[in-house]
């Protein structure tokens, strides 16, 4: 499967990614690149196995409903690049 | 040998007996890194105020006659992807150049019980990805043997340290060969435990499901310490299993009696430098002159771990790398017209080419219309390879094979070719995919003075035999005294 | 009714997400405590910091697995986590924990009752996931900026999801106060809408005969509706614009064309946000940082168990056991179990289950209501009620007079008895001596008579007044009424 310029963009919308247009091209050719390796995939026959998520056999792992401290504000907001009061800054979401 | 150059048990042994104090130990390791770091570049921090308050505060301790930790006064330094409490913590990226996190990583808290001296964070691939640590945001970390060559990666920084003796031990992170690859490049011992052995709180996730915390050192006694100390359950990760810690270093001597080898057809395939490929076969001489046999196993699917692993562990960092979006923490662009962008162009400025690529990749591998072709298929895939594994390991004891396909290659000859780049993880990639334990050893050395890794593999939570495997060659050869000159 | 007059089938599917009533969040120990200061309730794990990890709350997979069980589901003996991810800034991680493709339970039904009748209502799945922040809007400079609260963020939510199974405003509305109702009664939401712990979205469209065929609006998603009423109001106008829209555009629903649109309450209308195909494309997979959940029998009894007797138990219990009207029933179960408990208390002790019902309905609500009082503080016990309505049974007391005593029986520490005879209603009397005081008055008061015999029935009340009065109040009303419709009719 092959992608262009435009599958490129709409990728990238997705992941939150800004990119120069004058770097697109080469981009598309590495993306293409690396999905043509890894078409190799569909020579594998795969039908009736399980999808493997993870390697370990462990399930059924709880915590208590048990109320732990919780960080400061000062401590939580101590990272934020945008503080307003109590609150974290960003520009105007529009609904 | 010189001070720094020394192991930690032996270490551990002049600071018992009163011959060494911890800030005597300390400042050796300072003057070595102020001395090579500058040309080695592995380390992103070293805090020399806090390093020689750690010493002083253990020494006290001594004198005092407290009970000390298992790694008191040894540094450890630590790979900047693991967290330490009010301490800048960047993965080698500009989107976290200021980030403190308020907590420290699980292992680093297991450290500080043991009374270790945390020595400095080290360079990596941005969040981990890559294997030359040339995609670090800050600088190149360069292979001590040779400094036109590259440290591996990602875990680059924490190799290089512990190779030039700038610490004796160091931490780094394995997701598709990260310790195993660098430590097999600079010609250390380095190990990636059984996924679940080791607590992943507090380390900057690349790909959930393969991450795994482990140690790196001189020789393989001190792996086993280091192991001992961060392996065990964290009720913090969820993935950590609660299984008993065996004494590591007490069985270590202990030679296997019948020890059989399962040699990979698929590890020694064209693409193979013959160089490697002899060496390995050498040190696999060793074992069957020390009675062990040689077992032809197969792993048919080793040819598509490749694949399955961009996949599988892009698409996992695609969403694991999500929350860097300049709103909580991390970098956020100076200017922007909108949420979207503001969020596009953070994340723009602040992730390097490779970790753009990546998730790039991750993403369009879940999208919509493409999961069932590219994620689910690895995911079957990445069975196919685990029952492999399982098959092999039913006929013999361990796994063994090179850790990469060549030795350490120069700085800048893969970085434009990035599925080149890629393809050098191929026999370690199979081992997180599987969740099994992975370790890589020195074995020799090319014509050209670069160390060649040998990789001992072994079944889930095998962690002991493949660390008394390991020091049954210790013991025959002599490989892991070997240091660099500087 | 007005949707059995209007041009249209309204077709109605409800997304119901409940806060489940955890001490801590789904995912960390922070408190879920409503209303706290800003970002006071928030740890590296809810503001999704680098490298920390969730670890699930047992209590609130719990909590979800008995609502799966209350609303009649099927609990997934295998059930995974899954990523959705999206970019918003109330979601810290950008993506969120929930259940996509193996949810914690599915395919139920919730029975409801309306005018119409009752009906099922199926239910698609109900699965578990973490919620979000709250963002804050600046609306005064021309909205600048927004500003992010976190403490919310992984608080556990359950989300129910309907079929399209709902075709009334009524239905819309009794399908969420059952909801409500169960989820209290069985303790796994306090559902206080204007806290948010209980949030509604509806998707409605409406079907109709067009020129011979039946065709089907495209379905809009309306979102920000924040109480039972707005939810009813919401989809009947949504239901009559998109019937209009229809006789404009002549646009019928494809799997394409669903919008997202929000309802202006003070303005009584939707407004459309955004189309569905243009919205993300979650990428939903597998949370490797999670591990799976497996319920096995023993697990899945012990929380059967744990139910105990659901609203719709109780209604059919109280139409038999107690012979009550269905309406009584209903109403009583609404107050929840612990005024059931006192209702069945009190039914039991008097021996008359409509009696306690009535008492139960009116004078104890209503002074409850007047008070502020609950039932659990409520110092009126099933007991003492229960031993003064054997006495106004005894002493066939007035309803005036009675609820004299009532107030009494709360406002002091008194016995019924001592109430009662304080107040001189032990007395019982004799009809023959009422039938005498009635006589006396018809004998005196012929204007009366002739007023009620001409069909001016409030006259009777003149007829009434010597009578009372001679009893100075306290003759019980509807006997001595009686007894004067007897000789009204025989003279």
């Amino acid at each position: 499967m092959a992608v262009n310029a435009n599958d490129i963009r709409w990728v990238a919308h997705l992941a939150r990614l800004e990119f120069a247009e004058s770097e697109l091209d080469h981009f598309t050719e590495q993306f293409n690149d690396i999905l043509k390796y890894v078409d190799q995939l569909k020579s594998v026959k795969t039908d009736g196995v399980e999808p493997l998520t993870h390697a370990l056999p462990i399930h059924n792992v709880f915590r208590d409903d048990t109320v732990t401290t919780s960080l400061s504000r000062d401590d939580a907001l101590a990272n934020a690049p945008d503080r307003r009061g109590e609150f974290y800054g960003v520009p105007a979401v529009l609904e | 040998m010189e001070l720094h150059q020394r192991t930690v048990s032996e270490l551990l042994n002049e600071m018992e007996r009163g011959a060494l104090s911890a800030v005597e130990l300390a400042r050796s390791f300072l003057n070595t890194v102020k001395a090579h770091d500058g040309r080695v570049k592995a380390f992103l921090n070293v805090n020399e105020e806090s390093i020689l308050a750690q010493a002083q505060a253990v020494d006290a301790k001594r004198q005092r006659g407290e009970k000390l930790g298992r790694l008191a006064g040894i540094p450890v330094a630590l790979k900047d992807n693991l967290c330490l409490k009010g301490e800048v913590t960047t993965c080698a990226s500009k989107i976290l150049e200021r980030f403190k996190p308020p907590y420290t990583a699980h292992v680093v808290e297991r450290l500080q019980q043991e009374d270790a001296i945390l020595f400095g964070k080290c360079n990596l691939d941005e969040f981990a990805m890559g294997s030359s640590t040339e995609n670090s945001a800050y600088q190149i970390t360069s292979n001590p043997w040779n400094s036109e060559y590259t440290s591996g990666g990602s875990s680059g920084g924490s190799a290089a340290a512990v190779a030039a003796s700038m610490a004796p031990l160091a931490l780094g992170s394995d997701t598709g060969g990260s310790i195993r690859q660098p430590a097999g490049f600079c010609g250390i011992v380095g190990m990636k435990p059984t996924y679940g052995r080791v607590s992943r709180y507090g380390l900057v996730a690349f790909a959930s499901s393969l991450d795994q915390i482990g140690p790196l050192s001189h020789d393989i006694r001190d792996t086993a310490l280091l192991l001992e100390v961060i392996a065990g359950h964290d009720p913090r990760d969820t993935t950590s299993v609660n299984r008993p810690v065996p004494k590591y270093t007490a069985s270590l001597d202990d030679p296997i009696t019948g020890l059989t080898i399962g040699v990979p057809n698929e590890f020694f395939q064209k693409g193979l430098d013959p160089e490697v490929e002899q060496t390995v076969r050498t040190a696999l001489k060793v074992y069957e002159s020390c009675g062990a046999k040689l077992k032809p196993v197969s792993l048919p699917n080793t040819e598509y771990a490749v694949s399955v692993y961009y996949i599988v562990a892009t698409a996992e960092a695609s969403s694991n790398l999500a929350r860097y979006d300049g709103v909580h923490y991390g970098h956020r662009a100076k200017q922007f017209d909108s949420m979207i962008h503001m969020y596009s162009r953070s994340r723009g400025q602040g992730f390097g080419n490779e970790v753009q690529r990546r998730i790039m990749l991750g993403t369009y591998a879940l999208s919509s219309g493409y999961y069932d072709a590219y994620y689910k298929k690895a995911l079957q895939v990445r069975r196919l390879i685990k029952n492999d594994f399982d098959a092999a390991f039913s006929q013999c004891d361990v796994v063994m094979g090179p850790v990469t396909p060549t030795a350490a290659f120069k700085i800048g000859e893969k970085s434009s070719d990035p599925l080149s780049m890629y393809l050098s993880d191929i026999y370690t990639i199979s081992c997180n995919l599987a969740g099994i334990v992975g370790m890589s050893m020195n074995c020799g050395m090319t014509k050209s003075g670069l160390p060649i890794g040998l990789q001992i593999l072994g079944k889930e939570f095998d962690e002991e035999k493949v660390l008394r495997t390991g020091r049954m060659f210790e013991k025959e050869t002599g490989w892991h005294l070997k240091r660099p000159t500087l | 009714m007005s949707q059995t007059t209007a041009p249209y089938r309204l077709v109605v599917g409800l997304e119901v997400h409940v806060q489940l009533l955890t001490k801590s969040k789904l995912f960390c120990g922070c408190t879920t405590q409503f209303g706290l200061p800003p970002n006071t309730a928030t740890c590296p794990i809810c503001i999704g910091m680098p490298g920390v990890l969730p670890v699930m709350n047992r209590t609130a997979f719990e909590l979800g697995m008995k609502a799966a069980l209350a609303l009649n589901c099927n609990i997934a003996r295998h059930t995974k986590w899954d990523r959705k991810n999206y970019y918003y800034p109330d979601l810290p991680k950008n993506y969120q924990i929930s259940q996509y493709d193996q949810p914690m339970s599915y395919e139920g039904y919730l029975e409801i009752t309306t005018e119409a009748g009752t009906k099922k209502v199926g239910i698609i799945r109900a699965h578990l996931e973490e919620d979000a922040g709250k963002m804050m809007h600046d609306e005064s400079g021309r909205g600048k900026e927004s500003m992010v609260d976190l403490n919310r963020a992984g608080t556990p939510l359950l989300e129910i999801v309907s079929h399209p199974h709902i075709s009334s405003g009524d239905e819309v509305k009794a399908y969420l106060e059952e909801i409500r109702l169960l989820l209290r009664e069985i303790g796994v939401s306090d559902c206080e809408m204007q806290e948010g712990s209980l949030r509604v979205d509806a998707n409605v469209n409406v079907n109709f005969e067009h020129e011979g065929n039946t065709v089907a609006t495209p379905i809009v998603e309306v979102k920000n509706v924040n109480s039972i009423r707005a939810v009813e109001r919401a989809v009947q106008y949504e239901a009559q614009r998109q019937f209009d829209q229809f006789h404009v555009d002549h646009i019928v629903m494809n799997p394409t064309n669903k919008v997202t649109a929000k309802w202006i309450d003070d303005q009584g209308r939707t407004e459309v946000l955004r189309r569905k195909e243009e919205a993300a494309d979650y990428r939903y997979f597998p949370e490797p940082d999670l591990v799976t959940v497996e319920v096995d029998d023993a697990w899945l009894e012990r929380s059967k168990n744990s139910l105990g007797e659901l609203p719709s138990q109780k209604r059919e219990r109280y139409l038999k056991e107690y012979q009550l009207p269905a309406y009584d029933a209903k109403q009583l179960v609404l107050q929840g179990h612990a005024f059931c408990d006192y209702f069945e208390q009190t039914a039991k002790a008097v021996g008359d289950a409509k009696l306690a019902s009535n008492w139960c309905q009116n004078q104890v609500m209503q002074l409850m209501n007047d008070r502020g009082l609950e039932i659990k503080d409520f110092s009126v016990t099933s007991d003492r009620l229960a031993s003064l309505l054997v006495l106004i049974k005894k002493y066939n007391i007035n309803m005036a007079r009675s609820k004299d005593a009532f107030v009494q029986l709360l406002e002091t520490n008194d016995t019924a008895e001592a109430i009662i005879k304080k107040l001189g209603l032990d007395v019982t009397f004799d009809p023959a001596m009422l039938r005498d005081l009635v006589k006396k008055s018809i004998a005196g008061n012929a204007k009366a008579v002739a007023d009620v015999k001409a069909g001016k029935g409030k006259a009777i009340d003149a007829l009434m007044g010597p009578v009372m009065k001679e009893t100075k109040g306290k003759a019980p009303m509807d006997l001595v009424r009686q007894i004067l419709q007897e000789e009204l009719q025989s003279a």
